[in-house]
């Protein structure tokens, strides 16, 4: 009986999201705020465990397993939704809106399913409806989003095999922890992967984001590769190649970071690192490492959120995203100067940020585990992360050089947006206990101790005189940087144009003899069929006679011999 | 609305202000080094429990990185049309 009235709420906010196109504007206001919201209490009253099974040609089907988990990312997915739908309420393109809806819907989905089919489902609902909200933002990103789609379906395609593989062998799609033991599995762990931003194909996301509109790049910072984070969560937790790949990830995204001159390029590869040191906690496995990853992954959601708000808002009001055409513009955006601020100090892990309560926690599980190397690894790049962009963020874009522009605030939608935030960030910083009481294992960690604080401000204040000393070696130039991506941008596409010729030649070549034959062929039945041909006119009837009787003639003198 | 000159002469941008925050951040700076003296630190490596070790640490960490990187941009950086042409 209960079971009749539950809705997915993944579902919900996908078939919601369908129906934006088609309402009035005060309506569709009140829809794009109403449904997160609706969708929140839905989550919140599901009953834990599995709901909704069925089974579907001999599979268990599980639309819904709620487990703590589980409903952290879908709450943070939901606030998520709920304040990009804010920020983005005077976006005039309702196909972007539509796609960003049917996208956290799906990725919703992803973290509630509790079987593999399902999850595979929601999975690639959520690659198409990204790729739309980038193309949304016109003509200029076309080329990003198809490469875009063409790595997101690769991992489809490898995800898809994986589990085939893994239903052939154990006939079970549950989708609980395993072991990275066998080929299936690790075809499962790839395709997880390449939405987490690993290498070698890490290229897409700065390559996609920052050509997405001023609130497109909102939505899609906060689902693909969080969803990818708790799917590893979910399924890998304690794989020790993970902690390699995180690392990787994590010194990727500082070192592209440094070396590029587009602001929302800078986010895009500080998504990477940040997510880096989630992938490096899932490896680590230990509860409280897993704890620091879904905490992390919660406020990190928020903060990256804040500073591509921050981001977007420069963008709508200027045009401009490059550093090298910025700054100087504190004087006229202060409300935005300091939310990018708020969100660049939580991003470093400042101590009453969100980020210091959370990836504290993985670096501790590191020095648990006696790890030392990665637990320095991670030191070092916590205290780069204030420089690649927790000043240099704010710096070149709102302080540097004068600019000479002197644009407005954004629109009021999109500061209270910033704002909500902004108290996220804070709040969580201060007070994280509510966050620590929704999180998978119990928590024994307390982030304010004086060590930990001092510690924590030595790293981060000397990185920042760091950026000030070496501001020469720092100065944006109008340069990109070169990446994996070159295989297929660069040296790629002159192949493939060189090969495009040379093809076209050798076709028109073989077009044109398959003519010439066909030609020669048709000219010779004409020459005996045609009309007047030797078959093919008339005959009169005398030279029929005459043909009998030379016949019969033959036959005569035949039959005589 | 007092535009133009006045605005570009931002409190925050004069040369005075500028010296004062340095001044005020080199004395934070040295605050949070003597902190190390005020508080027991519980070293797990060794490496760790050195003087103003987070200090240090990422001070020369952020120096390295970022010598690396432009080490790698001299390698890898291209004019930001590069891939349009």
């Amino acid at each position: 009986m209960i079971a009749d009235l539950i809705i997915p709420p993944g579902l919900f906010l996908i078939i919601g999201g369908l129906a934006l196109p088609f309402l009035s504007h005060p309506l569709r206001a009140a829809t794009i705020l109403g449904l997160p919201v609706i969708a929140l209490i839905m989550v919140w009253t599901l009953p834990e465990g599995g709901a909704l099974g069925f089974t579907y040609f001999g599979y268990e089907i599980v639309p819904i397993r709620v487990d703590a988990l589980s409903r952290l990312f879908a709450t943070v997915f939901l606030i998520m939704a709920f304040a990009g739908g804010l920020f983005a309420l005077n976006q005039e393109k309702v196909a972007e809106l539509a796609s960003a809806f049917v996208y956290a819907g799906s990725a919703i989905g992803v973290v509630l399913a509790g079987d593999l089919i399902t999850l595979f489902i929601f999975w690639e609902i959520m690659a198409i409806s990204s790729t739309v909200i980038i193309w949304c933002s016109g003509s200029g990103a076309y080329g990003a989003g198809q490469r875009y789609v063409v790595v997101h379906l690769f991992g489809g395609v490898l995800l898809l095999a994986g589990i085939a593989g893994e239903v052939m062998a154990t006939g079970s799609i549950t989708f609980d922890a395993m072991e990275a033991n066998s080929f299936a599995r690790w075809l499962i762990l790839a395709g997880f992967l390449i939405n987490a931003g690993a290498p070698p194909l890490s290229a897409w996301l700065p390559d996609a984001y920052p050509e997405a509109s001023w609130s497109g790049t909102v939505f899609l910072s906060a689902f693909t590769t969080k969803t990818a984070v708790y799917v590893l969560l979910r399924g890998y937790p304690g794989t020790e190649i993970l902690v390699y790949v995180g690392l990787y990830m994590v010194f990727y995204g500082i070192v592209y970071a440094i070396l590029e001159n587009d602001m929302r390029r800078i986010l895009a590869y500080s998504i990477i690192n940040q997510v880096g040191f989630m992938v490096c906690g899932i490896g680590l496995g230990s509860e409280m490492a897993l704890n620091g990853v879904a905490s992390h992954a919660f406020a990190h959601i928020l903060y990256k959120a804040l500073l591509l708000m921050s981001a977007g808002s420069v963008l709508l009001m200027t045009g401009k995203r490059k550093c090298t055409d910025l700054g100087g513009l504190f004087r006229t955006m202060p409300i935005t100067a300091i939310c990018g601020i708020v969100g660049a100090l939580s991003i470093s892990a400042f101590p009453l940020t969100s980020g210091f309560i959370s990836k504290s926690m993985i670096s501790q599980s590191a020095a648990d585990a006696h790890l030392m190397i990665v637990w320095l690894a991670l030191a070092a790049a916590s205290a780069s992360v204030f420089l690649y962009v927790g000043i240099k963020f704010p710096w070149f874009v709102f302080f540097q050089k004068d600019s000479g522009m002197r644009p407005a605030e954004p629109p009021q939608n999109m500061r209270i947006a910033m704002y909500l935030m902004c108290a996220f960030c804070i709040g969580l910083g201060v007070y994280p206990d509510p966050l620590y009481a929704i999180l998978p294992y119990p928590v024994d960690y307390a982030p304010y101790t004086g060590a930990h604080v001092i510690f924590q401000f030595q790293l981060l204040l000397f990185s920042g005189l760091a950026f000030f000393l070496m501001l020469k070696m720092l100065k944006r130039t109008l340069t990109v940087t070169l990446d994996f991506d070159w295989f297929w941008r660069g040296i790629g596409r002159t192949l493939a144009s060189e090969f495009d010729g040379r093809a076209t030649t050798a076709w028109l070549r073989l077009a044109e003899r398959c003519y010439q034959s066909t030609n020669r062929f048709v000219d010779t039945i004409y020459h005996y069929h045609g009309p007047e041909s030797r078959f093919g006119r008339t005959w009169p009837t005398g030279a029929m006679a005459f043909w009998t009787m030379v016949l019969l003639a033959t036959y005569l003198i035949a039959y005589f011999i | 609305m007092a535009a133009g000159k006045s605005d570009s002469n931002h409190w925050l941008v004069r040369p005075a202000t500028i010296r004062a925050i340095w001044a005020i951040s080199l004395a934070v700076l040295a605050i949070t080094v003597l902190g190390d003296l005020v508080v027991e630190h519980h070293p797990h490596f060794g490496i760790d429990g050195t003087f103003g070790f987070g200090a240090w640490f990422g001070f020369s960490a952020c120096v390295v990185l970022v010598v690396f990187s432009k080490a790698l941009g001299a390698i890898l950086k291209r004019w930001d049309d590069y891939y349009d042409r």
